[in-house]
């Protein structure tokens, strides 16, 4: 079996530093920037370029070790990285609990007595923070990396599928799919519900993504360039445009035929509909045809503080995390002016880039200079 | 945005909302007067105004009530009853209060059918969706809850106006609304039913400075005040909606 020897796709790099950006932008309740986001213009949003470009990469790196060294080593490469992200996981929920105490101990208004109940966990840290440790406990904005413990942890006979018979496992993943939205299937959570994304049904993306990038992308060429796919594409990405100016028009609402409204209505993200796996598709589809792999502008500087933060997605993932709790800080304790919006937007993006700058700095020093094509990503072997 | 608001603030004093509000709505409450005007109607409270009696009940959760000894009275069921008697005068307006902090709405709507036996509403105003966003709830569950409750209140002869969570920029990054609301609005729509959305209203005040949501107070003015814009808004939404002679709602005018 041939080597996969491919120069890195610095596209998606590229996108999933653009998709780090935009979570954190939509991870500030209440950012005037955020407007600026995906989410607000179709259905999709940046999570599922997320989910599909690192598994993408994830199948790229582990695909590579499996072909190399067998399925128990690539195994346990990457239950080692699912173990990373568990840790990375608690490291965010202890700064949330941070963030939380200190609302609980300044804030006080007879306005908000019923929503300050969420603080009532405090009072049994014992239950909250086993619960957390048990991936349970679902606070706000915290679910993708959970998700991708999850999506880890089951990766391995995936990819084992996917090297020896990969539309099987291509298969195999769309049923399970099918399974979950029919008998309901997800992971219970703390005090009640669901997890946010189930991991049953977002696993879809992952494994097409990791299907993708083990040949999958290659066979599907001649259907991306397509000039009737790419007119699907057009027209659907036209109509979910539509449909979300329906969501701040309420005038343009009127001209949705009921019969569409009644069909498409809840567009669930928890179970990842399909009508945003649609809208990324069609995005894809759109990226693939007027971004080339060969597209200068990805060697040029404008791209690099996306590609560099897309190298390094674990921690920049979790860093915006943490700045987003920082900018809702700020909002809140400081000023709430647009302007505030603005810069701590900005200057969110500004520390994630610069933090990736010094990731790469501490990576060229550590091991030297290596070939830019067995840098791992996200779901590599090390961020 | 301060002076934005001013602007806009004293343009909505000087022009007022489409349609006959109250003359008396403060203008602090008016500023959101125009996200109350969805044209949606209530034939059934329109029914109960013209035979002069008009029962209302209060389904809520801790924000639909205030702390302290005058919390009753300053929170916003009292001040919805109080405008609607001044707005629908010769109308008797009883308005009963089913009450009770930290439900969610599947045990709010397992409580209201003995509320709807015992007060037999022509309307049920219905504030849900916090509880459920805090603890997580399964949002099917949530849904399902929303239907069994607005389909029990519609067997009892009462229409439904729910009403959403509250702006709460404290603890935005602690409870994430966003999927309750959504599922709120797309209940409301499907019932062709009025949705109040305090989010939307309490979110406007905050951008333009009418209120103060960050301030750390035991005190109980702000919140009094913010309870009386609601408690007039919601007067004004049932007052439209049941008005005969409003436009239709596909006219979208």
């Amino acid at each position: 079996m041939a080597l996969v020897t491919a120069e890195r796709d610095l596209r998606l790099d590229l996108f999933r530093g653009i998709a780090l950006w935009l979570i954190f932008l939509d991870h500030i309740p209440s950012n005037a920037v955020s407007w600026v986001t995906i989410r607000n213009y179709g259905f999709s949003d940046a999570t599922e370029i997320f989910v599909f470009i690192s598994g993408y990469t994830a199948a790229f790196v582990y695909g590579r070790a499996m072909r190399q060294n067998g399925f128990i080593v690539a195994s346990a490469r990457i239950l080692k990285r699912a173990w990373q992200i568990y840790v990375a996981h608690v490291f965010l929920f202890a700064i949330y609990l941070a963030e939380i105490a200190y609302v609980a101990h300044s804030f006080d208004n007879p306005l908000y007595t019923e929503e300050m109940g969420v603080l009532d966990f405090l009072r049994n840290p014992d239950v909250t923070i086993i619960q957390a440790l048990l991936l349970k406990f679902k606070p706000v904005n915290m679910d993708v990396l959970p998700l991708y413990i999850m999506l880890l942890v089951g990766f391995a006979p995936a990819l084992w599928l996917l090297l020896r018979a990969p539309s099987l496992a291509l298969i195999a993943s769309a049923v399970l799919y099918a399974l979950a939205d029919i008998f309901g299937w997800n992971i219970p959570a703390y005090p009640s519900g669901v997890w946010v994304f189930n991991p049953f049904a977002w696993q879809l993306l992952f494994v097409f993504g990791a299907w993708c990038a083990l040949g999958g992308a290659k066979r599907l060429e001649p259907w991306l360039h397509s000039r009737i796919t790419l007119g699907l594409a057009v027209a659907y990405l036209a109509f979910a445009f539509f449909v979300a100016m329906t969501w701040y028009f309420p005038r343009v609402a009127v001209y949705l035929p009921r019969i569409i409204g009644d069909n498409i209505y809840p567009i669930d993200k928890t179970n990842l509909d399909i009508l945003r796996i649609l809208h990324f598709l069609s995005l894809a589809v759109i990226t693939i045809n007027f971004v080339p792999r060969d597209w200068p502008a990805l060697r040029s500087g404008w791209c690099e503080p996306a590609i560099i933060c897309g190298q390094h997605s674990l921690a920049i993932f979790c860093l915006g995390v943490f700045l987003a709790f920082a900018g809702h800080f700020v909002f809140t304790e400081v000023s709430n002016r647009l302007l505030t919006h603005v810069i701590v937007s900005a200057s969110g993006i500004a520390i994630m880039v610069a933090a990736a700058i010094v990731l790469s700095w501490y990576k060229s020093i550590e091991r030297g200079p290596r070939p830019p094509s067995i840098k791992p990503g996200f779901a590599g072997g090390d961020a | 945005m301060r002076t934005r608001a001013a602007v806009l603030l004293a343009l909505a004093v000087l022009t007022g909302p489409a349609g006959p509000a109250r003359a008396d709505m403060p203008a602090e409450c008016r500023v959101a007067r125009h996200l109350v005007e969805d044209g949606l109607r209530l034939p059934g409270a329109a029914a109960a105004i013209a035979a002069k009696h008009l029962n209302v009940l209060v389904l809520g959760a801790g924000s639909s009530v205030l702390p302290g000894k005058g919390g009753v009275n300053l929170a916003y069921p009292e001040r919805l009853r109080l405008a609607l008697v001044e707005a629908l005068p010769g109308v008797a307006v009883t308005l009963t209060t089913d009450v009770t902090p930290h439900r969610t709405a599947a045990q709010m709507a397992a409580a209201l059918a003995l509320d709807l036996e015992k007060v037999k509403p022509d309307l049920l105003v219905w504030q849900t969706g916090t509880v459920d966003a805090m603890e997580g709830a399964d949002t099917d569950e949530f849904s399902q809850a929303l239907e069994k409750g607005i389909g029990a209140a519609k067997a009892a002869g009462a229409e439904t106006v729910l009403v959403n969570a509250q702006y709460s920029p404290r603890t935005e990054s602690m409870i994430a609304l966003g999927n309750y609301a959504e599922i709120m609005r797309w209940v409301a729509v499907q019932h062709e039913m009025p949705l109040f959305d305090r989010f939307a209203i309490m979110k406007l005040w905050a951008d333009f400075g009418t209120f103060d949501f960050f301030s750390a107070t035991k005190n109980l003015d702000m919140a009094g005040r913010v309870h009386d814009c609601i408690g007039q808004l919601l007067a004004a939404l049932v007052v439209d909606a049941a008005k005969p002679e409003a436009p239709p709602v596909s006219g979208g005018q």
